[in-house]
């Protein structure tokens, strides 16, 4: 939605086209970068870029729950989990391409956060929120106890060999999640200016006045938790490949439920850009943080931010950065 | 009366061991102006979320235009044409005034205006007097200009009853009068209009019948005049 301001003139409203092209364009030459310099930089630098686009993915999915809807998912490792043993199971199977996996582990994703959403958005509020963390706690018991994918004691992915025309498997891995990085933004764009994002944001004001102007809250809130869990499971779907050794600790990572629900909210929840540049911003510093202090201490700051942004600036980045504009005009 | 569009047959709603609603009966026409009034915590809000799906009576059925509606959520009936407005407003915060009107135009009605959304948004906000401020925020707004936000998304609604809940609540006379007349012209245009209020003036000037709910059960309907005589409705609703 357009940021708000006391005007005198009656506008034409008009919401932008959902398909955005410049983030198409973007993403594509990102991708040209990552081919051209991709062969020429450290592999540091490419996992970097990677771990950094990942979070974008799961922030982007993030939010079109927690921020377009105001449904807050404290689940996201275990949707994240649950596209990384999608591919674990998938390459036991059978010798599937990345993109096959990251597809399967978009609809596994997808339709459990279809059956949450079913089973709990009834509830609200923090109620909500504890039954996605709960939903976590019992995924991540199912895992530990099925030894097809590891169980307990973790499973290793054999990282195949690069495939032309990339000069490393990392490589690939990066140009893959870019590419999905890409569509998430894209979605979360395309559902921002449409006629659903418009019913989700009136459901996040006010459900109740929502649903008596004729917004069908249940459906378009579980299309928000399919599109959540899908973008979730997606992200995780490369990350077996990307680490080499899968246990449930890394998988459930309290790193990634945390910097999902973190970036979004210190980038601003109202717009698409708002996770981006939550997750470029904090993922690049947690990294810097990882290498110069430790990686202990990186969570650790962004816990220290989280508080801040909740406490002194709750509309994130996004929102000082319309206040200042506001102020300026 | 013709066929009514709204009929209420034996509207019970408890909570708990407390009954709300006991077997409430209410039948409203077209183009009808009706008054519910009762004193506070008669069940007057409590039959409103009822009719309007916010809630599910144990007993009784409520149906309109010829229609059960009773097992259908709120905003199906909202696409029917059974819509209301709440007691405190309840705008979209986040989204501009004109945003708030486009929400019932994109999802309450059946096919879009023939104008377009952004057309016929503009001219509800220039019948209710808001089309200065369509890009506000409306946090920005004042009381009755929320108010009339208010009557402004369910009109947007194209409703074939608007139920009011106490739209009036806290305003000054003359802006009582002008949410009086908003409403007194969107009957005009053929709408029926159920006027919850405690503003005796506006529900006298308004109503062509009142309906009376004490301790959830209807003890009068009629013509107003008679049932402000009515002596039940003296004792209990006017404390004399």
């Amino acid at each position: 939605m357009t940021a708000l301001s006391p005007s005198l003139s009656p506008p034409a409203r008009r919401l932008p086209k959902p398909f955005s092209w410049p983030v198409l364009v973007a993403g594509l030459a990102i991708v040209a970068v990552e081919m051209t310099l991709g062969a020429q930089v450290s592999e540091y630098y490419l996992l970097l870029a990677y771990i950094i686009l990942q979070y974008v993915v799961l922030s982007t999915g993030w939010n079109i729950l927690g921020g377009y809807a105001g449904y807050v998912n404290f689940g996201t490792a275990g949707f994240f989990a649950v596209g990384c043993y999608t591919t674990i199971a998938l390459e036991k199977l059978a010798a599937v391409p990345l993109p096959l996996a990251i597809l399967a582990a978009g609809v596994v994703a997808g339709l459990i956060g279809l059956g949450t959403g079913y089973l709990t958005l009834r509830l609200r509020g923090v109620f909500f929120s504890i039954a996605t963390l709960a939903l976590a706690v019992v995924l991540q018991t199912l895992i530990v106890n099925w030894s097809f994918v590891g169980g307990s004691r973790g499973a290793y992915v054999m990282r195949p060999d690069a495939i032309a025309p990339f000069a490393s498997y990392v490589q690939y891995l990066l140009v893959v999640m870019t590419v999905l990085a890409m569509v998430a933004v894209l979605a979360a764009i395309a559902i921002e200016r449409s006629w659903i994002g418009m019913g989700l944001a009136a459901i996040r004001d006010d459900e109740l006045a929502a649903e008596a102007s004729g917004v069908p809250g249940l459906r378009l809130k579980l299309l928000a938790t399919t599109l959540c869990g899908a973008f979730m499971g997606m992200a995780g779907a490369p990350f077996p490949y990307f680490i080499t050794y899968v246990d449930p600790p890394s998988a459930f990572s309290l790193a990634i439920a945390v910097n999902a629900i973190a970036m979004p909210l210190i980038g601003g929840t109202a717009t698409w850009w708002g996770p981006v540049l939550g997750a470029v911003l904090l993922g690049f510093t947690q990294q810097v943080l990882t290498v110069t202090i430790s990686s202990a201490a990186n969570l650790l700051i962004v816990g220290i931010l989280l508080v801040v942004f909740v406490t002194v600036a709750p509309t994130g980045v996004v929102g000082i950065t319309r206040a200042w504009r506001g102020r300026r005009a | 009366m013709s066929r009514p569009i709204l009929e209420a047959r034996g509207v019970t709603k408890q909570f708990g061991g407390f009954t709300a609603l006991d077997g409430v009966e209410l039948a409203i026409g077209p183009g009808e102006r009706v008054g519910l009034i009762g004193p506070n915590g008669s069940g007057k809000s409590t039959f409103v979320n009822c009719l309007t799906g916010a809630l599910t009576p144990e007993k009784g059925a409520i149906h309109f235009l010829n229609e059960d509606v009773t097992a259908l959520p709120a905003w199906q009936r909202a696409r029917r044409g059974l819509v209301r407005s709440f007691q405190i407003p309840r705008p979209f915060k986040k989204l501009s005034v004109i945003e708030n009107v486009q929400v019932p135009l994109r999802f309450a009605l059946s096919e879009p205006p023939p104008t377009g959304i952004d057309r016929r948004a503009m001219d509800i906000l220039d019948s209710i007097g808001l089309d200065a401020k369509a890009n506000w925020a409306p946090k920005d707004l004042s009381q009755v200009e929320l108010r009339k936000l208010e009557l402004g998304r369910a009109l947007a609604a194209n409703p074939r009853l608007l139920i009011a809940d106490e739209a009036m609540a806290g305003l000054s006379d003359s802006e009582v009068d002008e949410i009086v007349a908003l409403l007194e012209r969107l009957n005009g245009e053929g709408i029926a209009v159920i006027l919850i209020e405690h503003i005796m003036r506006a529900v006298m000037r308004f109503s062509q019948r009142i309906v009376v709910l004490v301790a959830g059960r209807k003890i009068a309907d009629g013509d107003p005049a008679e049932v402000m005589r009515h002596e039940d409705v003296e004792r209990a609703y006017l404390g004399q």
